[in-house]
């Protein structure tokens, strides 16, 4: 209580290189009307310190299923049955529900949309908007600030507030837009897609998190604007030290902002590499598909034969084996164990492809 | 297209349009088969000073009236005149809106226009204000008291309609049907109509339970049917001199307004869930 | 600009409308069986002295001819003389208006202040045991009948507890008005006997009145919050931590509002059209019971006086409504 500025998780920040997040075997299904859809089945992802992941598949994969889980907002049918979230060696499925909300979303991980259109609240102001998460989220909130009812209606305090506000304007000009103080007054919809984007990314690093999830987040904008805004969040997170999860359906994207890459195929991860390895050495047959469907970066990952299974009974051991030439008797029985083949080059499959060296 | 089989299979699955779809056939059993349930049919029309003002007992189920007829029988046969009143009022409100707004909505020139204008006009004040006027000038009777719900109920079906053959003129198969030089009136009552029937079902059953509620303030203010008729709104205002010694008998005639409503608006919602699930649950249908 | 146009379009179509409606009224009103100026005359008037009273009037002359005639005194702002309180319309109304005004808001408030968190509720707990008992209590409320609701009510709080006062606006003889609202008056005078009394006797009319108005708000507002929790700025804010009290009561719902406050001018339907039954039950002597009474003595000119003044409110009420939902939704983007 001393000190006011100190942030809450100060013991916490890890060093660069230490495993930052640790998914752990996670496995959720959602209930629907037709069964249980096991959108998710045994996923390991480790992301470490100051690192940008991304992790890659097709549309319905289960990439915002695995973020959602992490940020611990899945939907009222879903239902994580197995697995672990653990975070700066916190198991974050112990957590309470409430610190969860206080402490670890927005906080410690912060989130950038999909949709910057939708996201934003199309009734209030952008400088609203930013302030309330400041009020809520700011690096300088005091541990034992606005709790539980008394907090729904607590003032903002003054020094914060102006502490916050100049982060604020700050923040705006390190995401580069025009007029940071003419920004604050506008509603959402007077901003350009790309710009909202930009704000968002602003409202995700104000509060000094350790890990952002950017799910797709530049999916719903121009091609021309895409390359500005990837190129404006590594510079950020890099010169921050942040990690980032990058989901994409996009290779050429990934290959652009991330250091290393998994693959994620119908609810299961098959290949994890640094991204030199993974464009340079690909192993799993799935991945190998997902290249040469691929020549120029910035095409979308669509025209690779065979259906995505169904999850409400997927196919059983290996779940590509429908698709996979390279299947065996072994691949219907069991899922393939991950097998590391140095460097941070893991691999889940029987049969991998033999690349040159 | 979802058949009529999976549509009532649906409604009773939900719980509420299950009960209301109950209430509203107790009702019509009730209206036909008055004079045999009743317990004291005769007692319906004839004064029986002894009996004057009865609490209710094992005789007379609901009490009795100032008249001193049975109250019981008086509600069953009242549900006739309720259901009358419920089905041919909106049946004329359907035949006049309807076509109206049909030709509103598909003619898009002045014509259509002026239509729709004549039907805001009566939307202009409410629905009982004018249904007063009406049925005051004309003299309490029963087929005042419809004539006046129709006259004012109709512009509810003309705007609906109206709305959904607007949005429905652009659609590729109308225009496909346009285009292949169906004549007009086929185009209407083969797609068109069809296409609007959902919200339209809606909307009736709604219409009756709104309609049996304002008919009865009709007649509670003295201006539905005259007398010795059982007309279950003017035997609440009948009571309000007994009160508050008399309780029962403006409790029974009130508890059955009640239900036949709740009943229209439960199918009506339980309807509009399966029908079309675009029209937001909400609407009350004024 | 847009709302300027749009409150040049609106009135632009009120005057027709509401010449529309006094045309329809107005042809209603004269096929009236009864001789209002016989009645009015008296049982012992002769047949001359009734000519010269219907000439005075003007009731001799062909109804197009009387139609325009009303159209021109319309114009300038004259409803005409009440048969029977033989004072002007206009005076008769606006004597009586701040009466059904009072009971009107003092419903409004009930309405809006219950439904709008029992909605978001019902949003909240969809499909489940509170969901299901909001619907089935707010279907319920939409099915009573308001006139037996109001014998109800006195029946139990007034004839049997003796809690609350069986009818009229206040007890004894009304105060000599300031503003007519007598909550506003009892206020600026410091009379905070009155004050209670004023209430006492507000509350029964204005619950009866709100019941209908209080469903409504309850289901739409439940639909609205229901469309608004799909869109994904909720999604977002939970992402982002933000507490779900807050995204609920102060996000969630501002968009809802946007969707429900189009309902208003619905909402004033039915108040309006309740107030002419309540009023009367209440004896509550407001411009409902006026107009009903009115009607009973085939009063002309109160009647049509009373319809185009409730065109006229309706109408502001819409129009008020249309800027409002232009206002709070800047670009139409909203739920
Ligand atoms: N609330 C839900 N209920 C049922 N199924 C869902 C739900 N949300 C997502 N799914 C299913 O989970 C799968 C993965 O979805 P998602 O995580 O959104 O994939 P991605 O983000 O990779 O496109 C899809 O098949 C989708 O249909
Ligand atoms: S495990 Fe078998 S089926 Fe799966 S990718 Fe490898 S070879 Fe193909
Ligand atoms: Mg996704």
């Amino acid at each position: 209580m001393a000190c006011a500025t100190c942030l809450t998780h100060g013991s916490d920040v890890a060093t660069p290189g230490d495993k930052l997040l640790e998914v752990d075997h996670l496995c959720v299904t959602f209930a629907t009307e037709a069964g249980a859809a096991k959108v998710l089945d045994g996923v390991n992802l480790t992301i470490r310190a100051g690192e940008i992941m991304g992790l890659v598949g097709e549309s319905g994969c289960g990439k915002t299923t695995l973020a959602n889980t992490i940020l611990g907002i899945l939907a009222g049918n879903a239902r994580a049955e197995a697995g672990r979230v653990w975070f700066a060696g916190e198991d974050l499925f112990a957590l309470p529900q409430r610190r969860m909300a206080r402490d670890v979303r927005g906080r410690r991980i912060t989130f950038i949309p999909q949709d910057p259109f939708g996201s934003f609240n199309p009734l209030f102001s952008v400088g609203a908007q930013t302030r309330e998460l400041m009020k809520w989220k700011s690096p300088r909130r005091a541990p034992g600030e606005h709790q539980g009812l008394a907090g729904f209606f607590a003032r903002y305090p003054r020094a914060r507030r102006r502490a916050d506000a100049e982060a604020i304007v700050q923040m705006l000009r390190s995401v580069q837009m025009p007029d940071p103080a003419a920004t604050a007054g506008k509603l959402p919809h007077e901003f350009s897609g790309g710009q909202r984007q930009r704000l968002m990314i602003a409202l995700a690093l104000l509060p000094q998190p350790q890990l952002v999830i950017a799910d797709e987040p530049t999916t719903a904008l121009d091609v021309t604007i895409q390359a500005q805004i990837l190129k404006l969040l590594k510079q950020l997170a890099k010169s921050r030290g942040i990690s980032v999860l990058f989901t994409t359906h996009d290779l050429g994207t990934a290959y652009e902002i991330c250091d290393r890459i998994t693959v994620m195929y119908a609810g299961q991860e098959v290949e994890s590499a640094p991204v030199a390895d993974f464009f340079g050495r690909p192993q799993h047959p799935y991945t190998v598909r997902l290249l040469e469907s691929l020549p120029r970066p910035g095409r979308e990952l669509r025209e690779i034969g065979g259906e995505i299974p169904r999850l409400i009974d997927p196919p059983s051991g290996c779940r590509f084996h429908p698709r996979c030439a390279r299947a065996s008797e072994i691949c219907r029985k069991e899922r393939p164990p991950a097998t590391s083949l140095g460097g941070g080059h893991e691999v889940r499959c029987y049969h991998p492809v033999e690349t040159p060296p | 297209m979802r058949t009529a089989r999976d549509i009532a299979l649906k409604l009773i699955g939900d719980p509420s349009a299950a009960l209301g779809l109950l209430i509203i056939v107790a009702l019509v059993a009730v209206a036909v088969l008055a004079p045999l349930i009743a317990t004291h049919p005769e007692a319906v029309w004839d004064m029986n000073p002894r009996d004057r003002l009865l609490p209710p007992s094992e005789t007379y189920l609901f009490g009795t009236d100032r008249m001193g007829a049975d109250i019981f029988s008086r509600i069953l046969f009242g549900a006739r005149i309720t259901l009358t009143i419920a089905i041919v009022a909106v049946g004329a409100a359907l035949m006049i809106g309807v076509p109206i707004g049909l030709i509103s909505g598909w003619c898009g020139n002045w014509l259509g226009e002026a239509l729709l204008r004549v039907s805001d006009i009566f939307l202009a004040v409410p629905q009982i204000v004018l249904a007063i006027a009406i049925s005051q000038t004309l003299g309490p009777s029963i087929e005042n008291v419809i004539l006046a719900l129709s006259v004012t109920y109709w512009p509810w079906f003309t705007r609906l309609v109206h709305a959904e053959v607007r949005a429905l003129r652009h659609e590729t198969f109308i225009e496909a049907a346009i285009a292949l030089g169906v004549p007009t009136w086929r185009i209407v009552l083969l797609h068109v109509l069809p296409s609007v029937l959902s919200p339209i079902i809606v909307r009736t059953s709604i219409g009756m339970g709104f309609t049996i509620l304002t008919a009865s303030a009709l007649g509670f203010l003295g201006l539905g049917a005259p007398p010795p008729a059982p007309e279950w709104g003017r035997m609440i205002s009948e009571a309000r001199e007994f009160l508050p010694e008399a309780w029962w008998s403006a409790l029974a005639p009130g508890l059955a307004i009640f239900l036949v409503v709740m009943g229209f608006n439960l199918l009506g919602d339980g309807l509009r869930d399966v029908l079309d699930p675009r029209i937001r649950r909400g609407n009350p249908g004024r | 600009m847009r709302i300027a146009a749009l409150i040049l379009v609106r009135v632009a179509w009120l005057a027709p409308t509401l010449a529309g409606l006094v045309a329809i009224v107005f042809v209603i009103s004269r096929v009236i069986p009864s001789d209002p100026v016989a009645l009015l005359a008296g049982e012992t008037a002769s047949r001359a002295q009734i000519e010269l009273l219907r000439q005075k009037l003007g009731l001799d002359r062909p109804l197009p001819r009387q139609l325009l005639d009303y159209y021109g005194q319309l114009a300038r702002g004259d409803l005409g003389t009440s048969l029977f309180t033989t004072r002007a319309v206009w005076d008769d109304l606006s004597a009586r208006l701040p009466a059904t005004m009072e009971l009107t808001i003092a419903a409004m408030i009930l309405a809006v202040a219950l439904g709008i968190p029992l909605g978001v509720v019902a949003a909240l707990y969809r499909n489940r045991p509170t969901d299901h008992a909001l619907r089935v209590v707010s279907v319920a409320g939409l099915a009573l009948a308001s006139f037996w609701l109001a014998l109800m009510l006195q029946l139990f709080f007034a004839m049997d507890l003796r809690w609350l006062p069986l009818q009229a606006r206040i007890t004894g003889f009304p105060p000599p008005p300031i503003t007519g609202f007598y909550v506003i008056d009892a206020v600026l005078e410091g009379n905070f006997k009155r004050l209670g009394d004023v209430f006492a006797h507000l509350i029964l009319p204005a619950v009866t009145l709100a019941i209908p108005a209080l469903a409504t708000v309850v289901r739409f507002t439940r639909a609205g919050v229901l469309e608004t929790l799909q869109r994904p700025f909720v999604t977002y804010q939970r992402a982002m931590g933000i507490p779900a009290g807050l995204i609920v009561w102060k996000y969630v719902l501002r968009n809802s509002l946007v969707s429900t406050v189009t309902q208003i001018g619905l909402l004033f339907g039915i108040l309006l059209a309740g107030a002419v039954v309540i009023e009367t039950v209440f004896q509550w002597p407001g411009i409902g019971a006026y107009a009903f009474e009115a009607i009973l003595h085939s009063d002309y000119a109160a009647v049509m006086g009373f319809t185009v003044y409730a065109g006229v409110v309706f109408g502001i009420v819409n129009l008020i409504v249309d800027i409002l939902h232009a206002v709070l939704d800047p670009r139409g983007t909203a739920a």
